[in-house]
Order: structure tokens, then sequence, then C-alpha cells
């Protein structure tokens, strides 16, 4: 069979999943789903987080034995027991989360993945053959440089070449896309999808931006909670009906209107500030940004340009090493009682990790801006536990916090419930500046709703809203003004209706 | 003092300088391998004491002190072989498990080691290589036990090893990145075991210098903390073998001051000059605990880095 595909000049794999069903105990994550990628094709698999796209992808690479189903390569079922078998059968995966090796260069690090090397590595030969491969290649990537040193996309681009060194001809792309800026994402995108139509390489993109599917995928299936739902040519769906299949009939709040001229006397202002990241490399440098009242300024960028820095140093989490922040004229420092005296509340990303302690239960959480104050404390110190429960259960029944009781342990809820208790905490009072930082990141459709219209009312409320996002379509939708963060420094800023998704790119990039 | 004096304390800081940097020199690049692989072993002060005792046991019985080297590496191996495997353990802190180890290889160095406190044994033999000279003292620093070129040998090969082997290569990603490891099909507890058998086999030879060598004998303050001090030194090193050469003969002149002063009649502050070394280790850890370039060059899974 392999030598039959070699003989032709073609030499992409085909790959088919027949009635592919995975059972975690009582969970059903994959349930009977059947896809069809042909040879040369740029398939993507389109599903929101937990629909089963990992799973069928995790199936078809031999991490899991699927519990009932059938894999079929080039025509002729094969068996993939284990990754390396996977490798064997020509099947490579682009992860995610880089799988680099960072201190060790690009030439190291390609030399390094076939599993076969010598004892002692001819690197004059290795180099010679490695510059050839390159030459072949439609893009490149410095083969002397150490991978810490080398930028997002060109790290996405060592991943793919990477497999293809290895002689991958079917590719699984997983969120390919999440780590680039727009112009980056479309490079690869566009030469992969290339290399697809010349009949070089089949892929397989896991995603869940339609804009992707749309522009790059000649076929697609959608997901949804384990099944398959639909799919087929992109040609023939519009994005519409791809939205409608990947939710089904899950209600979905309306973003809240955009109120015009929300009166608010809030001003914030970040006045060149310095902070350094945790090796004392200089993370933000000389940051000057105005936030008004009924204002959402949304600051894009590629992650790790210091945006979590910046969130962190306003946040209290991190030092200042320079510069001041102001509102209403008046210096603000990160501390409790100027959160108070300011109303400045929080949703920082990565919720059960920065806004919340994991053990404590949901109504402790819940208290943390409260607790010392009356009517949960009396003469400052003694505290009523009863009183923490009662509110703690009002504001669980108004936001909608699914959870077994106030007293569950807060990181026994799921992640759309813990950004939810956040909420409560944090927008239940009088809010005059607001501080958000990838909100909806890993959450589902519902939920990203809901916490956008949360957002949006606070706006329209009058808080001052800065919102970190590495979501550009997110900073696109919800802000007034975006501003563009790159090496540490804001370096475009924009009002949101004059805001074009190439230039914010370049920007994002650092070509501008 | 005199022209003379100057060149006499600096000939003796350079003997001095080889002659102590030597044990340095091989517990750095042994927790080079270690740490290179993604684990810190704090125990290699035990390595040494322990290498240091057996070494002179052996080298007393057999006559043979080579024998006693390579005894001093396979105890260093043994106590190596017991931190990786514990380390491997689920939950366990490799740091906590050095310095157990530590008291451990110190606490059955001496219990075996007092019998050969008072006896004499068959030391290693230096190179006499300042014949051409006819200045005694210098002739004196360049009596050169083989070990430290040997220690150079196997810092060089280190240094290439690490770049140009496929052990080498697979020790580095380990140490940099387990899940890149995992995803090639290389185990990391195996690794790291084999890199901590490796770092501590070194560690023992170098304490067979310290009873075999400089200073010579087998007594309970031999080693005075070196151990401890070269995992500094491999900080400052940056991970190296190379520079570890360099930091090693930097520790060994900063241990030769009070001697080399006293060898011309200066022995005011003979006691703070013995204790340089030790205030070069603190100022060398609060130096690299705030450079950022020592932050970078650290391998990414070592449990003080993540």
């Amino acid at each position: 069979m392999t030598l039959a595909v070699a003989k032709t000049a073609a030499r992409a794999i085909g790959l088919e999943c027949r009635g592919m069903t995975k059972i975690f105990g009582s969970l059903v994550a994959l349930d009977d789903v059947s896809i069809t990628v042909k040879p040369g094709a740029f398939h993507a698999l389109l599903g929101e987080n937990g629909a089963g796209k990992s799973t069928l992808v995790k199936c078809i690479m031999g991490f899991y034995q699927p519990t009932r189903g059938q894999l079929l390569v080039n025509g002729a079922e094969a068996r993939i027991d284990t990754p390396a078998a996977a490798r064997d059968a020509g099947i490579g995966m682009v992860y995610q989360h880089f799988t680099l090796v960072p201190c060790l260069t690009v030439a190291e690090n390609m030399v390094i993945s076939r599993g076969d090397l010598p004892a002692v590595i001819d690197w004059k030969a290795e180099k010679a053959a490695l510059a050839a491969f390159m030459e072949r290649m439609p893009f490149r990537v410095p083969l002397e440089a150490p991978v810490a040193n080398l930028a997002a996309g060109e790290k996405q681009k060592l991943e793919i070449l990477k497999q293809l060194y290895l002689d991958q001809r079917f590719l699984i792309l997983d969120e390919p896309t999440s780590v680039l800026t727009p112009a980056e994402a479309d490079e690869i995108l566009g030469l992969v999808r290339d290399m697809a139509a010349r009949g070089d390489i089949t892929v397989l993109m896991i995603t869940h931006k339609f804009r992707e599917v749309t522009a790059f995928a000649d076929s697609v299936s959608v997901l949804r909670r384990g099944l398959y739902v639909g799919g087929g040519a992109v040609s023939d769906m519009t994005t519409d009906q791809m939205s409608r299949l990947m939710i089904g009939e899950t209600k979905v709040r309306k973003s809240a209107a955009r109120l015009a001229d929300v009166v608010s006397d809030t001003k914030v202002e970040l006045n060149a500030l310095y902070v350094d990241d945790s090796d004392g490399m200089p993370a933000v440098e000389a940051l000057d940004l105005k936030i008004a009242g009924g204002e959402i300024v949304g600051i894009a960028g590629v992650s790790g340009n210091g945006q979590s820095e910046l969130v962190e140093a306003i946040s209290g989490q991190r030092p200042l090493k320079d510069g001041r922040i102001f509102i209403n004229g008046r210096p603000f420092d990160a501390t409790r009682k100027d959160y108070d005296t300011f109303k400045v509340f929080g949703l920082p990303e990565e919720p059960l990790k920065n806004a919340t302690v994991r053990r404590m239960s949901v109504a402790e959480n819940i208290a943390f801006r409260s607790f010392d104050k009356p009517p949960m404390a009396g003469l400052g110190w003694w505290l009523r536990p009863s009183e923490m429960r009662r509110k703690a259960t009002d504001l669980i029944a108004s936001y909608r916090v699914k959870t077994p009781s106030p007293d569950t342990p807060i990181e026994n809820l799921s992640g759309g419930n813990v950004q939810r208790a956040v909420l409560a905490r944090e927008l239940s009072g009088d809010v005059r500046v607001l501080v958000v930082a990838n909100p909806c990141f890993g959450l589902d459709f519902a939920s990203v709703a809901e916490i956008r219209a949360q957002i949006i009312d606070q706006r329209n409320k009058g808080a001052a809203v800065l919102l970190v996002s590495e979501d550009l379509d997110e900073v696109l939708e919800l802000s007034d003004r975006i501003a563009v963060m790159s090496g540490g420094r804001i370096t475009y800023v924009v009002p949101a209706a004059e805001a074009d998704r190439n230039t914010i790119g370049k920007h994002m990039a650092g070509h501008a | 003092m005199s022209p003379d004096e100057i060149l006499t304390v600096l000939i003796a800081m350079l003997g001095g300088a080889i002659r102590v940097s030597t044990p340095f020199m091989f517990v750095a690049l042994g927790e080079t391998i270690t740490e290179k692989s993604g684990r810190i072993n704090l125990g290699l002060e035990g390595n040494l004491v322990l290498g240091a005792m057996l070494a002179y046991a052996i080298s007393y019985h057999t006559g043979q002190p080579w024998l006693g080297v390579l005894a001093a590496g396979g105890a260093g191996m043994f106590l190596g072989l017991l931190h990786g495997l514990i380390c491997s353990l689920p939950r366990v802190n490799d740091i906590a498990v050095g310095i157990a180890m530590m008291s451990f290889g110190i606490g059955i160095a001496f219990f075996f080691g007092k019998p050969y406190i008072q006896p004499s044994a068959p030391r290693l033999e230096g190179l006499p290589l300042g014949t051409w000279s006819d200045n005694p003292a210098l002739r004196q620093a360049l009596e050169i036990n083989p070990l430290f070129f040997v220690g150079i040998v196997v810092a060089i090969f280190l240094w290439w090893g690490l770049a140009n082997t496929r052990t080498g290569l697979i020790v580095r990603m380990t140490g940099d990145s387990e899940a890149s490891a995992r995803a090639l099909g290389v185990n990391p507890i195996r690794v790291r075991v084999l890199a901590t058998v490796a770092g501590g086999f070194l560690a023992g030879v170098g304490g067979a210098f310290l009873s075999l060598s400089y200073p010579g004998s087998w007594n309970e303050g031999l080693s005075s903390g070196q151990g401890l001090m070269a995992v500094a030194l491999v900080i400052f090193a940056r991970w190296n073998p190379l520079r570890c050469i360099a930091a090693a003969l930097l520790f060994g002149a900063a241990g030769a001051i009070g001697p080399a002063l006293q060898s011309v009649g200066i022995s005011q502050g003979y006691y703070f000059f013995n204790a340089a070394p030790y205030i070069l280790t603190l100022f060398i850890m609060i130096a690299s605990a705030r450079s950022g370039a020592a932050s970078q060059a650290a391998p990414g899974e070592l449990s003080i880095v993540k």
C-alpha cells in the first residue's frame, strides 16, 4: 500500500474515521463520529470546547484507543496504538502548545525530533541536509537560532517544518493560530493550503474561528457534544449555518446595546508605566494610556508583549518599577484601601488562579471584597459567616453560578462558573474602574456572551474599562478605542469605528 | 610588600588555585550534568566527603591510590543513584532529598572513616612541570596533580558532548522541556537518574583528590562545604562546562589567598582571608540571582526555576 502511494506523484495521505466512539467512565466524549478527509484536502474540524475535537484527534494519533470504530489510512484499515505508530503511518500533529525545546537551536530541534540519531552527530552533514531541505520548503526558519529567540510565528512555522522534515504527509493542526498575529496566521495557513493544493500534504485543522475555515479550508466537519452534527464543502455553507451547527439550540444572551454619550466623571490615567517581568527584564516600558468613564479601551497584542505584566501591576500582583496611575487626578496605588476608595474592580485572566483561592468555599471567595466590612464583620475583625453565606446565596442566584452549595470549594466548579462567581463578586457593587484580561478564554458560547454583556453593562453605567485580550475579535467587538501593545509599549491607538484589522495586525507584529 | 613578596604571593596563589580548584571543578562538572537534565543534587558535599574517605581507605589497604580514585567514583555513583531514584518518586522535592543525602553521605563517611584518621596512605603523585625553573616556589606551584588535567579533559569533553552527541542533546532536552522529551518517547526519569549517577561519580572523584592529593589526608574537617560551594559555582558558570573551569580556578584562587599571604609572613586577617571563598559564594549567589542572563541560561525544568 505504502509503495503504491510512493509511486504516484501526489504523496498526500487520505484518512477516514468510521463510527469512532470513545467513552470515559460514564462520559461519552465521542459518539459514532465518521469523517472522511481526502488526500490533499484542507479539512477543518469545528466545535466548541468539550465538543470532542481533541478526543477525536487523540484517537487518530494513538494517544487514546477508541472504544469502537475504525481508522482507514488511504482506504486500508490501520491500527494506530501509539503516537509512534501514527508517526510511522505518516500522521503528524502540530500541538497548540509548542513542543520545541527552547534552549536548543532550530537545527538541534529538528535533528532530535528524528528518532534515529547516531551516538555522535555529524553536524556538518546534518546541517547540509537541513539546508537542502529548507531550500525545498515554501518557508524557512534560521537554522542556527536558539528556539527561545524565535517569535511565535517562526516557532509555529518550525513546528510545521519539523513534521515535514519527518516526512509526515497528514498534518493535524490544533488551533494553530492562537498565538499568532492575523498576518502571521494568514501567511502560514496560506502556505499550508498551497502545499495541500499541490497534493504534497493533507491537513486536518482544529479551530473555532469561522474566518479561518471560510478563508482556507475546503471542507469542514462540525462536532457538538461528541456528535457529528454536520459538514461538507465550505463553499456550500454560510458562517451562520456553521455557527448554528456548532452552538445548537443554546440560548445566547444578546449583547447589551452600546449606549452613546454615557456621562461619567471617572478618568483613569496610566502615566509612564515601567514594569519588569519575573526574570527582571523590562516587560512594560513607558506606557501611557488614558481611559474615560463610559469607555472600553481594548488592548490588542500577541501574548507575551507585556500585557500580563501590565494587568498584574495594576492589580497589585507585581510592583511598578516606575510611573504612576492616576484616577480622577489622584494617585492610585494597588492597595486594598485604594481599590475601595476608587472603586476599582478586576476580572483577571485564569480566574481560578488569579482571582480565587481554590480550596476556599464559593461563599468565602465571593466575600473577598467585603468580608472585613459591615455587615459581614463587626468591629473590623469579628466575621459573621452566616451573613457571608446569605450574601453569597443571593449573588449565586442572580449571577446563575452553578454550584452544589455556597460551601463547595470553588475549584470544583467549571471554568464558566468560576468566572461567574468572580463576576458576582466584582460587578455587583458600584464599579468605577474595571480591568479585564482575557475574560472569555476557554469558555463556552453562552458564558462568553454573558460575560461580554456584563462588561458592556458596566461601560453603559459609566465605568472606565480596560480590556486586555489576545483575541482580536473580542477586542474589536467590545472596545470603543483600541490600543495595540507590542514589545511592552503602546504602539498604536485608534477609535473602534476607524479600526482596520490589517493595520492593527501590522502593529501587533511590530512591523509598522 | 616588596615586589619579590608580591611575586611570591602571586605564585603561591597560582599554585593554590590549581590545587584547590580541582575538587571544585569535579563537583561543578558533575552538578552541571545533573542540572542540565533538570534536577538539582545538593547532596554532592556528601559524595565529596564519602569519596575522600573511601579513596583514602582503599589506597591505604591496597597501596594503589588510583584504585582509591575509582572507588570514590563508585561511592559517588551509589549516592547519586539513591538521590536519583528517591527523586523519581511522585511529589518528592529534589532539594530536600539533596540535603538529606548530604547528611547521609557525610554520616557514613565519618562512621567508617574513624580508623583512617591516623594512618598514612599512599598519595597521588603530582607531575613536576616546573623543573625548567630554578625558582623553588614556582616549581612547587607547578607540581600539578594529573586529576587537574583529567578534570579539564572531562570539561572539554562535556562541552563538546552536550552539543554533538545524541546523549548530550537528550540530556539538554530533558532538562529544558520535559513535555518535548516525552513527546519524542524519551523517559525523563531514566535520563535524570543516569545524569545524577554520572554527576555523583565526578563528585566522588573530586573527593578522592581531597584526601589523596591536597590537603592529602583524611579527617572530618576535610571538605568544609566545598561541595556546596561548587553547586553555587555552576550557577555562576551558567551551566557551561568550560566556564566551570574558570569559575573553579577563581574559587581556588580565593581559597589560596590566606595561605599565600601567610607564606610571606602576613598572618593578620588569616581567618578572614580563609573565609574568602565563602564570601565569594555569597556575592555570586546574590549577583546571579539578580542577573537576567543567568536566569535565561538556566535549564527550564529545574525546580528552582519553575
